[in-house]
């Protein structure tokens, strides 16, 4: 896929990845080998009909194949982005096994390619709703209630999505920044929400200004789906935290990108730009924070992370767009300290050497200090990418059940201990990704449809067991030319 | 929420100015007023492009469904609501309320001190004291006599009120601090203090209780972005612990406050601040250059404030 240079693109907040022409999609497509068993159907979290919809691009049916992804997807140009693929449907997809030394179908591009077309053409798909009497309530507007918000929408309830910043999107808008994920793009994806009835309350932080239980007592909603995310960034507790110049991802990004600090003074958010930046950590956030650095105008950006390369949780495709772009990788590199200057701004960090000792319970090699290993660099802002933990609002408001780390307490079907509440997403996992997210949404979803007494005709011949089919196994389902009834 | 009737934004219903630099708005927002509590607060921008500035709530009409701010102006963002907040226009956006509700305990005999603008979130709590039963004591600080407001309604929830001025002008002459000695020494039987205001007036509150083993709350306000717990910009030491002001707070035990790690958090864009506030005044003097009929209304409040440490108005 055409790339903005990266020299070029590491001084702009435009797009990295310019996405197909009409003439590359059909290209890519017909790579596809349509294979019956459809392993990368399996490895989506959502369940796209993926040769469905690449067999509507190879016919030049664009506007069938963005029917096929939304029936069970409502963001393509979202997912086509922010999706990592290689882990998903592309890294099961038959022509990119290792034996065959090709590269996969670019699912996530052509994805794109058809999401984006769909905006610029308006293309909509809204499927005949019949309003069902029920009234859903979704608290937060990310990834995971615009996915429950979109089927909820679709069974023909009444749904009222609540943001407490004051725009719809949560992460996609706050986290992702423009050059990987245009806000018009969101825009563009939450005005195709609004247009199936869901209505979007922005400014309103539940559990404060109502709580969960009001909303299923007093306020009429039949069910209620918390997405909320996992916000609450952690810290190391190293010395010098609390310098001026350290902050989490969360602040550098959310300032940057929602409240376009970027573009101060017209926007009047401030954001101090580091000119020798140290972003510790190594995964997607990590490779955000030091991106949107390097675009901010810093000399030099460097990654800190206590792991070697194999081991970082960053996509493989971040991590290059970030090689690419000139940022300093430090592997096996831990801070121990972050040294400030007279007026409590930071100077510098100091950090260990680390080498891999024995695997540790999660399997990974445990990194071990290297002993006398000590040294220093110049640095005036250091950002933390390690993680978050649970938001605690919900917890504080609700009567609801919380696992040990605080996160929401939730069955399989993603009921939560109070009647009628679902919750999914990283409010309930940990931090994960947008898909993920989206995949709770959806779940939770049928979940709720089902709880209801909805009709649910993706789910009505499901008997939950491995996805088989009135005892037919699901990789037999193209042999026997049974399909779910759609 | 508010924009039920179709409009964006929060509309402003009452705006009275209380001096130069302080202003009082009252939002309309009926599910806030209901839900509001003593102690916590809102983030408010007053435009698209603005920023998310927390405001403690000082004081909420559930009959009316109002919020009551009272703001100084001393950044750009607050010196712009001075200019632009009429009654009838409209906030572009206000969330909460935020924040754990001050715990109102069994508390018997209470001081509730306000410094300065910290007058007004402490007036909720006194009056929440007054409500439960206790003996309240009101202590407020003022620079002088002319910036003096909100005296009839804490008269009306305090047992007793000890006005305190720097330069005399009215009550005594002195700190708040001044006005707790002078309330301990009247009372041997304290149970707790309530301290909100400037930073540095409620580190000198701490210390004027700490000896005498007082229990000592008070409402930090440090720079927030989303004030949800998500960006951590707000994380103020507590004891051994980090927490976040915005929702393990605002309020904590005035005697485990890190409070000089406060202060100096608090100045971290200081310069972009200042930088924004000068920007801005210049474009206001060439905009009443161009029109000179709107000359005064627009250069009105250029007084000559520097820009301090002013936790609660600018974040």
């Amino acid at each position: 896929m055409p790339e903005q240079d990266p020299k070029v693109r590491a001084r702009n907040f435009e797009e990295v990845a310019c996405g197909y022409r009409l003439e590359d999609a059909l290209r890519e497509a017909e790579r596809c080998l349509q294979c019956p068993d459809e392993p990368c159907v399996r490895g989506c979290p959502v369940g796209i009909d993926i040769p469905g919809f690449i067999k509507k691009i190879t016919e030049k049916h664009f506007n069938g194949a963005y029917d096929v992804i939304t029936d069970t997807n409502l963001l393509p140009s979202v997912c086509g982005r922010v999706c990592p693929q290689e882990n998903q449907c592309e890294g099961v997809c038959t022509v990119g096994l290792p034996e065959n030394r090709l590269e996969p179908v670019a699912i996530g591009r052509l994805e794109r390619f058809v999401g984006d077309m769909a905006i610029a053409e308006g293309w909509e798909n809204v499927p005949y709703i019949e309003a069902s009497g029920f009234k859903v309530g979704i608290v937060g507007a990310g990834p995971a209630g615009m996915a429950c918000a979109a089927d909820m929408a679709k069974a023909g309830c009444e749904v009222i999505v609540y943001e407490a910043f004051h725009t719809p999107g949560g992460v996609l808008k706050y986290g992702i920044p423009d050059f990987r994920l245009p806000n018009d793009v969101i825009d563009a994806e939450i005005q195709k929400l609004r247009n199936l009835g869901v209505r979007f309350e922005c400014n309103t932080l539940v559990g404060r200004l109502f709580t969960i239980e009001q909303m299923v007592t007093d306020m009429g909603f039949h069910a209620v789906f918390i997405g909320t995310g996992a916000g609450y960034p952690s810290f190391m507790g190293i010395p010098g935290e609390s310098l001026n110049g350290v902050l989490s991802a969360n602040e550098l990004l959310t300032r940057c990108n929602l409240m376009r600090a970027r573009d101060f003074p017209n926007f009047d958010t401030p954001l101090q730009p580091g000119k020798h930046v140290a972003v510790i950590g190594a995964g997607n956030t990590a490779m955000d924070a030091l991106r949107v650095s390097l675009r901010l105008g810093a000399d030099s950006v460097h990654c800190i992370y206590r792991r070697s390369k194999k081991e970082a949780p960053a996509r493989v495709e971040e991590i290059h767009h970030a090689e690419q772009e000139g940022v300093d990788f430090n592997w096996l590199t831990s801070p121990v300290e972050i040294l400030g200057d007279a007026s409590n701004n930071v100077r510098a960090l100091r950090c260990v050497k680390m080498e891999l000792g024995e695997p540790d319970e999660s399997g990974r090699r445990r990194p071990v200090v290297v002993p006398g290993s000590e040294f220093e660099f110049e640095a005036d802002m250091v950002v933390f990418a390690i993680g978050t933990n649970a938001n605690p609002i919900l917890g504080q408001t609700a009567k609801l059940k919380l696992n040990k780390w605080g996160y929401i307490a939730t069955d399989d079907s993603l009921a939560t201990s109070i009647a009628g509440v679902y919750a999914g997403g990283d409010i309930v996992t940990g931090a994960a990704t947008v898909i993920q997210a989206m995949g709770a949404g959806r779940k939770a979803a049928r979940s709720m449809k089902a709880y209801l007494g909805l009709r649910d005709s993706d789910a009505v011949y499901d008997t939950g067991a491995g996805g088989s089919l009135f005892g037919i196994p699901r990789e037999e389902h193209g042999f026997a030319q049974v399909r779910v009834a759609k | 929420m508010a924009q039920a009737n179709g409009a964006q934004g929060f509309e402003i219903l009452a705006r009275e100015d209380y001096s130069d630099v302080t202003y009082m708005l009252e939002v309309a927002h009926p599910l806030m007023a209901k839900a509001a509590k003593p102690g916590q607060f809102v983030i408010v921008m007053e435009h698209e492009h603005g920023e998310r500035i927390p405001l403690t709530i000082a004081d909420f009409d559930r009959e009316r469904g109002t919020i009551t701010l009272v703001i100084q102006a001393v950044g750009k963002t607050t010196k712009e609501m001075q200019a632009n907040c009429k009654v009838g226009t409209r906030l572009f956006a206000m969330v909460g309320p935020m924040g754990i509700p001050s715990h109102i305990g069994k508390a018997k005999k209470v001081i509730c001190v306000g410094g300065g603008l910290g007058v007004a979130p402490v007036y909720p709590q006194a009056r929440a004291y007054k409500e439960s039963g206790a003996y309240v004591i009101g202590v407020v600080g003022f620079r002088n006599k002319d910036l003096m407001f909100w005296q009839d309604k804490f008269a009306k929830v305090c047992d007793e009120l000890i006005v305190c001025t720097d330069d005399g002008s009215t009550g005594i002459k002195g700190l708040v601090t001044e006005g707790i000695k002078q309330a301990v020494a009247k009372h041997s039987d304290i149970d707790e203090v309530v301290a909100i205001g400037p930073p540095i007036m409620m580190k000198g509150c701490s210390e004027a209780t700490r000896a005498h083993g007082i229990k000592t709350m008070v409402s930090l306000n440090p720079v927030m972005v989303d004030g949800t717990g998500m960006c951590g910009g707000c994380r103020v030491k507590v004891g051994d612990q980090v927490k976040f002001a915005c929702v393990d707070g605002p309020d904590f035990d005035g005697h485990q406050v890190d409070f000089d790690d406060l202060m100096a958090r608090l100045v971290r864009y200081k310069r972009a601040e200042h930088d924004a506030l000068e920007r801005w005044q210049e474009s206001c003097r060439i905009r009443a250059d161009k029109i000179v009929d709107l000359k005064t209304a627009v250069l009105g409040n250029e007084a000559e404030v520097p820009i301090d440490v002013q936790p609660s108005t600018d974040g």
